[in-house]
């Protein structure tokens, strides 16, 4: 399936619908684990969308990480206060940060209408086309990459790492 | 290559069919003799006390914020693990670094007694 | 035109594979009845047909029959699809795994794989994460604290052990150095199978897959004895029977890995290429004859003996796994 024969456009259209319907349906239920539920088939749909951009890797570790991981974690959270139907608010109260925030959602909209609007910029193929990707396997592409050239981005990311694991356990966990 | 995921969705449209034809059919096919007694939740013959949707133990949500970190290494890993042979001795001092600072803080978490299911 | 028959192919592939498994998931459950009952010096199902072999025809055909109840306060949409995730996810893990070698047929090669994916196991340790969503709605929907219980340990337990799973199987990623499926077959040809040089690795993968499938004596999410049933306790009708079945499906997948990945799939001696599958199915028959019998065998363990064992245990021996491995393969 190459970039722009029409089943690739139909797989993409419909893909980035689903996303889109998933992103609002997420923030219109009142049922948070509703809401959870439509948040992991919007990572699905991105992970999709990865796929069509030719990075399974990418698109898998999507799957895993977010949909499965992280996914399982809000769901957690949400059993573990107990968060009921939302109460319905008829009243919207205006105050200055609702108003900044309006106006920042649509400044933020505007610039993503012009930007898409604009000619799209082919840019420049860098150097892992798709062909010498799927030459040398895309794993190793990855691999051989991360593991020399951003070596120290790589072992920053397990200090990162630390500190998660570090601050989970202080969250959590009672003093004795 | 991306032609090679078509079987992959044609698997699945076939189960998510199967799925809903059999929800379908044994919701039709099967008798309706609803009663209040009957849409009760289970408890062994118990009336039901208090909401079922109380709070979780807390510690369910610290083995799944430690699984999160620990999925993210070995995510790290797999790329690891298939260009090893060409890596050679600097994989793995790199990646052996790497699961280190890992492993003091799973041992942090060891002596913290946050794995203790208590 | 190729591209017509590249369609037709995968669309015969995947209806064979499914109707394959369906008969074997089916017969699977007579199978446990069988053995287990043998093994408790009892009949088992003998009553429909001979030996009571139409027995899974009888079940298939009493859970379309059967009332669905659906609990008055449980969280219906969910509560109805939680089921169909379950299945759905297991169906699709058979997606990647290679039956068999490359056979002839009407002129055309044919791989007995359905998708012969470049990230074949991640794809399935991926997939294997998003069924768990099946069991904790399933539990949580349909309003009963025994429910709720038994999918919050079904939860924990799947996630402990998943990382567990992943660092494994990294010994043979790091001999094999692919994540193909099909390419890791071939790197086994010759008798080189993956258990000969990654023992541990496949005791710690068949335990890993254990607790990831909720068996005996991982068992506890659905705990009988305390739990009445655990998640599933409120589905009735076919809601059950494909929780039921997507249960068997993955411990026939996870077999499929251990035999793909350590076994040296569908390699073996006197068969020629073409019916080298049935190497497949033997061995795999042989690791779900094993999950039978042990289940036979061993008592459950405690809730947290199941988190010691995943996190104490299995994860830090797993990563000497990786260490020794790593050492031998520079060193040498």
């Amino acid at each position: 399936m190459i970039p722009g024969t029409l089943f690739y456009w139909i797989a993409f259209i419909f893909t980035a619908l689903t996303a889109i319907f998933a992103a609002v349906m997420v923030i219109t239920r009142r049922n948070p684990i509703h809401s959870a539920m439509f948040l992991i088939l919007n990572f699905l749909c991105i992970a999709v969308l990865y796929l069509l951009l030719n990075s399974q890797f990418i698109a898998i570790i999507q799957v895993m990480v977010y949909a499965g991981a992280i996914m399982m974690l809000v769901i957690f959270v949400i059993m573990l206060l107990s968060v009921e139907e939302e109460k319905r608010t008829y009243k919207i109260r205006l105050s200055p940060a609702k108003v900044i925030g309006v106006l920042l959602v649509v400044i933020l909209f505007a610039q993503l209408i012009y930007g898409v609007a604009q000619k799209v910029v082919p840019g420049e193929w860098g150097e892992f086309t798709p062909e010498r990707i799927a030459q040398i396997g895309e794993i190793k592409a990855v691999g051989g990459l991360l593991f020399t050239r951003y070596l120290f981005p790589f072992e920053v990311a397990s200090i990162l790492l630390l500190v998660g694991i570090i601050g989970a356990v202080i969250l959590s966990k009672k003093e004795r | 290559m991306l032609i090679k995921y078509v079987p992959v969705l044609f698997l699945l449209v076939f189960a998510i069919f199967f799925a809903v034809f059999a929800v379908f059919f044994s919701h039709i096919l099967g008798p309706k003799r609803v009663n209040p007694v009957k849409a009760a939740p289970y408890e062994c013959g118990m009336i039901t006390l208090g909401p079922t949707h109380q709070t979780i133990p807390i510690k369910y949500y610290i083995i799944a914020m430690l699984f999160l970190i620990f999925d993210l290494e070995v995510i790290f890993l797999y790329p690891w693990a298939v260009v090893f042979r060409k890596l050679g001795l600097f994989g793995f001092v790199e990646m052996m670094i790497f699961i280190f600072v890992l492993l003091v803080g799973f041992i942090y978490v060891w002596k913290k007694g946050a794995l203790e299911w208590e | 035109m190729e591209l017509v028959y590249f369609l037709i192919e995968a669309a015969v592939k995947v209806v064979a594979v499914f109707s394959v498994l369906m008969l074997v998931v089916a017969y699977l459950t007579l199978a446990e009845r069988k053995i287990l009952g043998h093994i408790q010096v009892r009949y088992g199902p003998n009553r429909v047909g001979p030996f009571g072999l139409f027995q899974p025809i009888a079940d298939g055909i009493k859970v379309f029959f059967k009332e669905e109840v659906i609990p008055a306060k449980a969280d219906k949409p969910l509560f109805v699809i939680a089921p169909m995730i379950s299945i759905v996810a297991a169906l699709s893990l058979f997606a990647v795994i290679p039956f068999g070698d490359k056979i002839e047929i009407f002129g055309r090669t044919v791989t007995l794989t359905i998708a012969d994916l470049d990230i074949g196991l991640l794809y399935i340790f991926g997939i294997a994460s998003l069924g768990e969503y099946g069991i904790v709605l399933g539990g949580w929907s349909g309003y009963n604290k025994y429910g709720l219980i038994g999918a919050l340990r079904a939860a924990a337990q799947m996630i402990s052990y998943e990382v567990a799973l992943g660092l494994s199987v990294m010994g043979v990623l790091m001999i094999s150095g692919t994540l193909n499926l099909v390419e890791i077959v071939h790197k086994q040809a010759g008798g080189h199978w993956n258990v000969l040089y990654q023992p541990f690795a496949f005791i710690f993968y068949l335990v890993c897959a254990l607790a990831e499938i909720n068996r005996t004596p991982f068992d506890m999410p659905e705990a009988d004895a305390e739990l009445a049933c655990g998640f599933n306790i409120e589905y009735s009708s076919m809601k059950f029977a494909l929780f039921f079945m997507g249960e068997y499906a993955h411990l026939i997948a996870v077999c499929a890995i251990a035999t793909t990945l350590f076994l040296g799939g569908w390699h073996g001696p006197f068969l020629p290429p073409s019916l080298s599958w049935i190497w497949f199915v033997v061995k795999t028959g042989i690791l779900v004859y094993f999950c039978i019998w042990e289940r036979g065998t061993f008592p459950r363990l405690r809730y947290d003996q199941i988190m010691k064992l995943g996190w104490k245990v299995l994860l830090p021996l797993a990563l000497a796994n990786i260490f020794f491995t790593g050492l031998i393969m520079v060193l040498v």
